[in-house]
């Protein structure tokens, strides 16, 4: 089991406590095991800079999959301009990623501390949990547990007898991919169409109803309370110089072992499929790794990537982004073009319709791949220039679009014809 | 001013220097360089969806020790270009920044994105209302790459013919989803009654409003919609863009004054006639902008209407015949002659300035009175107190104040409304006091409230805070003066630079507004807001030429019915006074009544003659704003007519007077002679034409919209009167409600049941039915709902029968009446209101 391996290798878990301490979900337990201890040391002992130097000292990077140092985004504040607003991404939708959900489910009081750290960071005296609208069971809870932690004094007005007040909401979204995109995600929040808005200016100048707004995804989150308590150097014990910290690996696909793997930053992909994760499934070959949902390149699954460290420097190495790292293994018994029509018919189905390239690119692209797979042959030219074709459109989004969407659904679509290129060829 | 920073680049090699904070699309458009777009417009705040207008910009390599800029070998600044293309529409400009428009990428990028958007297209161009004038088409041909590689039975098929609304049409397949319709509506009109529904490809333009595209600016959206996604129920299926003639016009709708053009083609459908086929906006940047409203834009049809007289006639055996013009005039004449210094004549701000000044002479050659046919009083306080030459809404902002008081802005003058808003946005205080909320109140800075009755104390209780207290102020000034953000918006008001009061005539008759406009005048003078550019009184008039009457010298006349009654000769022009008060109008002498149709007052006439619409011939009109501006003529006279002007010219020159009626221009000669405040203008300098920003023309659409540039002329703002301004306490009357009943009050509704709007195909189902408002208090009290059917009976008047509409935003025991739908009342009136069953019963 994951937390054997992790106390064999001499660390504890850092987010998915609950699976080492019963009932961390339960307020009494948690504050047994030191919750709730950090946000009283922010709000009583700490000036709001001091929490974000922390933050940045201890090199945490944002678990939504751009990797951009947290605390860092949160110095970005604009302090001319009131209110902030602190806003939780929780719209985990990305194919592949379901680490926020666990987190959520088991350990929220960690992640609500953890929102609770932040607001005050950045002197919002409200904070929002966006979650997709398949997690009302998820945000039910959280309102439960909301309502208990306001009881206890630990939300709500004049924190800990200060001068600080806080409160939190959450906010269902309606099924939209796209509003994970954090820009996209605060016009969702306001009320309006989830479609991204231009940047810059960024969130962190112009968010939340035109307020400075700093979006941080779950998972960062769940990590400030640890690091609040036991210092910007205890964290960075583990993962790698310039990715430290664990991460949550959502491993799924051809293995025998899917589920969510807390390991430090730098793990392997050998590591994480074959040590943890029993192994390709039915006794298959691993063909590619998706390290980064549908959005991912697909990299050729060589001993040498296999070995590659899994963090925010090395995975671009073998042609692929670490992303949020819902990593997708993909075995021999998977053609590609029937995958890439699978992502393409995701991005299709998902893309908001506001800028042109990814609108009609998506569809053009579902087009394609749908011959592809079905073979349609009266359109198909014998020679393969249907993958020919499919990948000029493809490159033909690339640089082009509004937001990272319609950048993103390209990358499986290019790659899987550049590196499998044996599969287009029938 | 501050002076703003000047920034230096260069696009495509030229160099060009524009303000910071210019976008590149805007700096590349005024250098002559095309940056195609589609989804931005210069009207609007970029949003960069479309992708067209990609661009590779390059900066300055600065060197972060020396903070200099790195050179290249040659000596030349080395410029970083970034990795992707940009959008010129959202980047600002920055100094020494290098855009290239026309490299083989930005090309390439530029046939990527065509090709996109055509994959979704229907390319019906041949069957499409807007193929000829289409953005979409003009950049395909320009940039798009020739063939296509995407299969047509692939193609989304969507419907094609979904009115959002009667008024417009969408076709789904054509919309590209710029979404500048939308952003419009939002900002602009700032009716948000579309928007975009669903997502992806699937993505749609709804309208979410009862009825459907409930804005008066739905026009607007046709002419900036890049495709022939948007289409006006007026125009589409009705011609093609080539095959229409354009002639330059003016709207005669409204005292703004905006300049349009007239498109016409003549065709077998009308017998072969040269017909109106659409009003199109004419760029007027002190004007209209670009931007026209619906009453405007579809209620021109009056002009072709087959209502229209054609001949004279001559009452005959106590019946109207047809007759002569000889015979006609010559009874006229006689009649006039007769009448000498007894002769009443009565016209409306609806006749241009030739016509007023033709029908002036002839009244004053033979010693008669004119006397203008308005509700609205105070005209002659413009001529001193209002706006000068070099005044434009559209320069308002930070540091200048706008008051409008006593008007429903948006109902009176759509465009004022939108201008006035504007400068708000940009900063501008706007002070909104009315005696109830109206659309204006989103935007003001203060949102003052009074009493109906007390427009004019309010207006001295302003000036009151500011100044020493008059001890004996009536009370009703008193009070007003306590509430505290009237306190606020009097400071706000004084202290601004600049101050423009607009008056209107809500809930006021000629007294009322005599009273209010004097008020003004004096807020004006004694805050030194005169005499100077963007400063001055402006009346929200009811017709296109009010202000060119007040300059003239007409006047109104508060004993005007019973004058009209007691003249033994009454010359009625553009005006219906028997249609709009029937109880009071019983002319008692020999009635002339010129017209386009056969009026109530002209049934009533022993002469009609038949004028022409504004279409048909030329003239000028002077603005609210006192811009006098040139009309041309569009569609040939309708035969049997002639222009207002000649038609005094005729009778005058019977009676043995000569008048100059040969031309519009020479009478204008001759009336620059007269009237002093147009002394030395001509049909020339009206014609006179200066660069406008934005650059529209008709030869790239894709930028302002399919609007016309203006190439006929911007118009001349009029001088003021010398010393006439002079402050002067007006007489307050105080309204007593009725102790049982409701008050009603005059006010004024935008598509009402006057005689120009009822030819209208395309307004028809947006004109109400008569009705009138009140409050949600009162309907309970007297127990109606919405719709219920009422006879409401004025004090001293004919009851009428009316449906009732019930709005939160009406004060108790007011009944609001629209001007010209049924309760026709000059001024507050007591009313008594019963369910019409009832009485039935």
């Amino acid at each position: 089991m994951m937390s054997e391996n992790a106390q064999e290798q001499g660390y504890s878990l850092r987010l998915l406590r609950h699976r080492e301490i019963p009932d961390i979900d339960q307020l009494e337990v948690y504050r047994q095991h030191g919750g709730f201890k950090a946000l009283h040391k922010a709000v009583t002992n700490m000036r709001p800079g001091a929490v974000t130097d922390v933050v940045k000292a201890s090199g945490l990077r944002g678990r939504g999959g751009a990797g951009f140092p947290t605390g860092v985004k949160w110095s970005f504040i604009d302090n001319q301009n009131w209110p902030h607003y602190v806003v939780a991404n929780a719209d985990e939708s990305e194919p592949g990623t379901f680490k926020d959900r666990e987190i959520m489910e088991n350990n929220a009081l960690q992640f609500l501390e953890g929102v609770a750290i932040c607001a005050y960071a950045v002197g919002a005296p409200a904070a929002y949990i966006y979650l997709r609208g398949e997690f009302w069971p998820i945000a039910i809870k959280l309102d439960r547990q909301i309502a208990e932690l306001e009881a206890a004094g630990l939300l709500g007005d004049h924190l800990f007898g200060s001068d600080y007040s806080l409160h939190i909401y959450t906010h269902l979204g309606a099924g939209a991919y796209i509003c994970g995109e954090e820009t996209a995600m605060l016009e969702s929040l306001e009320g309006k169409l989830g479609q991204p808005r231009l940047r810059p200016p960024f969130p962190p100048s112009y968010g939340l109803y035109g307020k400075p707004t700093i979006v941080n995804n779950v998972e960062t989150l769940t990590n400030i309370p640890l690091i609040i308590d036991n210092g910007a150097e205890w964290y960075r014990q583990l993962g790698t110089e310039k990715s430290p910290g664990t991460k949550i690996f959502s491993l799924s696909g051809c293995v025998e072992k899917p589920g969510n793997y807390e390991l430090p930053l730098g793990t392997t992909f050998r590591q994480l499929i074959y040590t943890h994760g029993g192994g390709i499934a039915n006794g298959n070959k691993i063909k590619a790794i998706m390290p980064a949902g549908a959005s991912s390149s697909l990299i050729v699954a060589t001993e040498e990537a296999l070995d590659t460290p899994m963090d925010y420097e090395s995975v671009p190495a073998v042609g692929a982004q670490l992303g949020s790292a819902s990593v997708i293994i993909i075995d021999d018994t998977v053609s590609m073009p029937w995958l890439i029509n699978k992502t393409i018919h995701f991005f299709r189905h998902e893309s908001c319709g506001k800028c042109t390239p990814c609108r009609e690119g998506t569809f053009w692209m579902s087009n394609l791949t749908e011959r592809l797979v079905h073979n349609h042959s009266v359109q198909s030219a014998p020679d393969g220039s249907e993958a020919a074709l499919l990948r000029d459109v493809a490159s033909q989004i690339r640089g082009k679009c509004l937001c990272a969407l319609g950048e993103f659904s390209i990358e499986a679509v290019i790659s899987s014809i550049d590196r499998f290129p044996q599969d287009f060829n029938r | 001013m501050p002076m703003t920073k000047m920034v230096n680049l260069t696009i495509d090699d030229q160099p060009v220097s524009v303000p910071a904070g210019t976008l590149i699309v805007d700096a590349a458009k005024m250098i002559g360089i095309d940056i195609p777009v589609f989804c931005y417009h210069p009207k609007m705040e970029p949003v960069g969806m479309c992708r067209m207008c990609l661009v590779d910009v390059g900066r300055p390599v600065i060197d972060r020790s020396t903070g200099q800029a790195v050179l290249e070998e040659d000596g030349t600044p080395k410029i970083q270009f970034g990795l992707k293309l940009d959008t010129a529409c959202t980047t600002p400009v920055s100094e020494g920044m290098v855009v290239v428009g026309m490299s083989e990428k930005v090309l390439d990028a530029r046939e990527d994105v065509i090709e996109f958007l055509l994959t979704s297209h229907p390319l019906d161009c041949p069957i499409c209302d807007k193929g000829g004038e289409c953005p979409l088409q003009n950049l395909t041909m320009a940039w798009g790459s020739g063939e296509s590689r995407f299969d047509y039975s692939k193609k989304m098929h969507l419907a094609k013919h979904v009115p959002l609304g009667e008024m417009i049409y969408l076709d789904r397949e054509r919309c590209i989803q710029c979404g500048r319709c939308v952003r419009f509506q939002e900002n602009i009109a700032e009716d948000p009654v579309i928007g975009f529904f669903n997502r992806g490809r699937r993505i749609e333009i709804v309208t979410f409003s009862e009825p459907g595209f409930d804005s008066y600016w739905s026009g607007n959206t046709t002419d900036i919609c890049p495709v022939g996604a948007l289409t006006t129920a007026d125009f589409r299926f009705g011609a093609r863009p080539w095959e229409l003639k354009a002639a330059s016009s003016l709207c005669p709708q409204c005292p703004v004054g905006c300049n349009t053009t007239l498109n016409t083609r003549r065709e077998a459908a009308a017998g072969g006639e040269i017909v109106i086929k659409r009003v199109m906006p004419r760029q007027n940047e002190a004007v209209n902008e670009i931007w026209l409203c619906d009453k405007g834009r579809f209620g021109y049809h009056y002009a072709q209407d087959n209502q229209r007289l054609t001949q004279p006639m001559v009452r005959k055996n106590g019946k109207l015949a047809p007759a002569s013009w000889d015979e006609a005039i010559n009874l006229v004449a006689e009649k006039f002659k007769a009448a000498g210094t007894n002769l009443l004549t009565v016209a409306s701000g609806r006749l241009s300035n030739e016509d007023l000044f033709n029908l002036q002479e002839l009244t004053g050659a033979l010693g008669g009175q004119n006397v203008l046919y308005t509700h609205i009083a105070g005209g002659e306080l413009t001529l001193s107190s209002g706006l000068t030459p070099g005044s434009n809404l559209g320069e308002l902002g930070k540091g200048s104040a706008v008051l409008v008081v006593g008007s429903d802005f948006e109902e009176e003058a759509p465009l004022w409304w939108l201008r006035v808003s504007q400068a708000a946005k940009r900063g501008a205080t706007l002070v909104a006091l009315n005696p109830r909320p109206t659309k204006l109140d989103a935007n003001a800075t203060h949102v003052v409230r009074y009493p109906y009755g007390s427009e004019a104390a309010a207006v001295l209780a302003m000036l009151n805070t500011l100044s020493a207290k008059r001890p004996n102020l009536p009370e009703s000034v008193q009070s007003l003066a306590r509430d505290p953000e009237l306190q606020a918006a009097a400071k706000a008001l004084s202290e601004a630079e600049n101050l423009v009061v607009f008056y209107g005539s809500e809930g006021m008759g000629l007294t009322g507004t005599q009273a209010l406009a004097q008020a003004c005048a004096n807020l004006l003078l004694a805050t030194g807001h005169t005499g100077r550019p963007n400063n001055g009184l402006v009346g929200v008039w009811r017709r296109a030429n009010d202000q060119g009457a007040w300059e003239m010298g007409w006047q109104s006349r508060p004993d005007l019915f019973p004058a009209m009654q007691q003249a033994p000769a009454l010359y009625v022009a553009a005006a219906d006074p028997a249609g709009d008060d029937p109880s009071v109008f019983s002319p008692g002498g020999f009635l002339v009544v010129q017209d386009l149709y056969l009026t109530a007052t002209a049934r009533l006439a022993d002469v009609v003659l038949p004028a022409q619409s504004w279409a048909e011939r030329d003239g000028t009109l002077t603005s609210g704003e006192r811009r006098v501006q040139r009309y041309y003529p569009v569609i040939p006279e309708r035969s049997g007519t002639l222009p207002d002007y000649k038609i005094p010219g005729r009778i005058a020159s019977q009676i043995g007077i000569e008048i100059e009626s040969r031309a519009a221009i020479r009478i204008f000669e001759k009336m620059c002679t007269k009237v002093s405040s147009f002394a030395g203008l001509s049909y020339r300098q009206l014609a006179e034409v200066t660069e406008q920003w934005p650059i529209v023309s008709r030869g790239d659409l894709y930028y302002g919209g399919t609007t016309y540039e203006n190439q006929s002329g911007l118009g001349v703002q009029l001088p003021l009167a010398e010393n006439g301004a002079a402050l002067s306490w007006p007489a307050l009357s105080e309204i007593n409600f009725p102790k049982l009943g409701l008050l009603a009050v005059p006010v004024t509704c935008l598509y009402d049941q006057g005689a120009t709007l009822q030819s209208s195909k395309t307004l028809e189902e947006r004109l109400p039915s008569p009705y009138v408002s009140i409050s949600p208090a009162d309907a309970e009290r007297l127990r109606l709902t919405e719709g219920a059917v009422v006879r409401v009976s004025p004090e001293n008047g004919n009851p009428v029968v009316v449906y009732i509409r019930v709005n939160a935003g009406i004060p108790e025991r007011v009944l609001l009446a629209p001007r010209s739908l049924g309760l026709s009342i000059e001024a507050p009136t007591p009313v008594e209101v019963l369910l019409a069953e009832r009485v039935a019963a």
